[in-house]
């Protein structure tokens, strides 16, 4: 068990007849649900890990954007991106910006960069079995970052996007991992990552900003310091909702201008203390918890999971 | 005769109030001092809060309450040193420190007279303002303080407005270690790694951008 404070056996305290469905539910996945099968439709697989060493990759300046329908389609991008809340409604559903996760408008390495990230697509994927585009990645985040509905492909809220991401990645390597790319892979750490502790180091570090229930800090109806869980947050088929995601994330960016002051085993912990909450169902999700974990959730994640004696996952709108 | 008698009980429970007693508490202290030797607020902030761009006196009008019962608390300590306001806030009780920091935070916040600073002074304090100095791990000022730098909640104050010259001083004094008491630490590793130039053009591009109340 990497997890403390989770428990993954079946309920006993209820009664029998769940611990028998739950029995039944986890024959009956394995049995419909092959590995290779499993994985289908799992958007949120992560790339080849990005190469030690620091970042050498200057994305170009904002000054230099042309001034033509090329550079408008950019600036779009970047609104976009900034203010993705402008969105809300049509394609976004929660309070989120893409500049949450990806800061410094997608420029900053070890921070998911879009000039880490474009130069990868198209990508083979073995798990959904196609060529991925750039395109369709951007979509997954709509759907599960954004818990929302994606834009469709060619709508100029998508080209803008990507126009963005083009223009970021100008004179980087075509498929070619760079360091920096995504966030930093953090080793195991020396204890299994803990929801007590974490819980403490988010009081010291992350809740004047991030509030003491992870519901983020408004002012005047927006989001100052966005939401960490809960129904305004990332769903449970973000990237950033799996723990090893969240912790290298974490310790390479938060807090915000204290990059790397949170130990290892801090940066692993604080990231179990915020995905142990709850937040918006996996869209993935069809109406049995097992099943879904069983297929889109065998990864470091609180999904379907037990803590402090509730099972997780059940979702939050 | 019924209704006369419920607006008089109505009268006297407002004027008796907590509320309005504070605010009176409040009013006194900024105008008179105390008398445990806490001078009048109002000599150096004005009795409107606006401060005095020249003497570095911050302006106080719209600043949340919250944060300015911090500050007063913290002036009584090391965490914030400042040979004026320390002994001032010492003088203060809990609750005068609260009613002083309720009446400012009520006081509009004052038009300032635009900076004399030049054009690419002003330019290079918006684009640390604005976007922030990365490649130095120094996020944007707006990505705490909130968009315009109006503040954000007890931890984040406003900066739009402020006088340059009391940015300036107080990103100095996080340098120097005179002032120690920003949650986390947040602002100290940030004022560290700014140069001089950058302290005095954000200090500029703040003090000019419109203040409105928190």
């Amino acid at each position: 068990m990497w997890l403390t404070k989770t428990n993954s056996r079946p309920p006993q305290g209820h009664n029998g007849r769940l611990a028998t469905r739950f029995l039944g539910a986890v024959l009956l996945s394995s049995l419909l649900f092959n590995p290779a099968f499993a994985e289908e439709k799992d958007y949120q697989v992560e790339l080849p890990a990005a190469p030690k060493g620091p970042a050498s990759f200057t994305p170009p300046n904002e000054a230099d954007i042309p001034n033509n329908a090329f550079g408008d389609a950019v600036r779009y991008g970047l609104s976009l991106f900034t203010n993705t809340q402008q969105l809300r409604g049509q394609y976004v559903g929660n309070e989120l910006n893409c500049v949450n996760c990806h800061l410094n408008k997608g420029r900053q390495a070890n921070s998911a960069p879009l000039w880490g990230a474009f130069p990868m697509y198209p990508a083979y994927r073995k798990k959904n079995d196609h060529v991925n585009t750039i395109d369709e990645r951007i979509q997954g985040c709509f759907t599960y970052s954004m818990n929302g509905t994606p834009p469709p492909f060619g709508s100029k809220e998508l080209t803008a996007l990507v126009t963005y991401h083009y223009w970021l990645s100008t004179g980087a390597p075509v498929g070619q991992a760079l360091p920096g790319r995504g966030y930093p892979k953090l080793d195991t750490p020396a204890e299994d990552p803990s929801v007590s502790r974490g819980e403490v180091v988010y009081q010291d570090n992350c809740a004047i900003c991030h509030g003491e229930n992870g519901a983020g800090t408004q002012v005047d109806g927006r989001y100052a310091f966005p939401p960490l869980w809960g129904k305004d947050s990332f769903n449970w088929g973000a990237g950033m909702h799996r723990v090893n995601t969240a912790a290298g994330f974490i310790k390479a960016n938060m807090p915000l201008g204290k990059p790397n002051s949170l130990t290892d085993q801090q940066a692993w912990d604080v990231a179990a203390f915020m995905n142990s909450h709850e937040r918006p169902q996996d869209p993935r999700y069809e109406g049995n918890l097992e099943q879904t974990a069983e297929t889109f959730h065998q990864h470091q994640c609180f999904y379907n999971k037990e803590v402090d004696q509730q099972r997780i996952g059940q979702g939050v709108k | 005769m019924l209704i006369q008698n419920k607006s008089i009980v109505l009268m006297i429970l407002v004027a008796f109030s907590p509320i309005t007693l504070a605010s009176e508490l409040g009013k006194t202290i900024v105008m008179q001092g105390n008398s445990s030797g806490a001078m009048a607020c109002s000599i150096c902030h004005g009795a409107n809060g606006a401060g005095q761009a020249q003497a570095g006196f911050p302006n106080l009008a719209g600043l949340d309450p919250a944060y300015m019962q911090k500050q007063l608390q913290d002036f009584t300590t090391a965490q914030r040193h400042n040979p004026i306001m320390t002994p001032i806030a010492t003088a203060l009780s809990t609750d005068e420190m609260n009613a002083v920091s309720t009446y400012f935070a009520q006081q509009s916040t004052p038009t300032m007279k635009p900076t004399t600073a030049d054009d690419s002074l002003l330019k290079a304090g918006q684009q640390l303002a604005q976007n922030g100095n990365w490649a130095n791990d120094v996020p944007a000022c707006f990505s705490c303080h909130g968009a315009q730098a109006k503040g954000v909640g007890m931890y984040f104050p406003a900066l739009a407005g402020q006088h340059a010259s009391y940015i300036e001083q107080q990103l100095n004094s996080w340098r120097s270690g005179q002032r120690s008491n920003d949650p986390n630490q947040l602002m100290v590793g940030i004022a560290q790694r700014l140069s001089e130039t950058e302290i005095k053009a954000v200090s500029a591009y703040l003090a000019n951008l419109t203040a409105t109340n928190n």
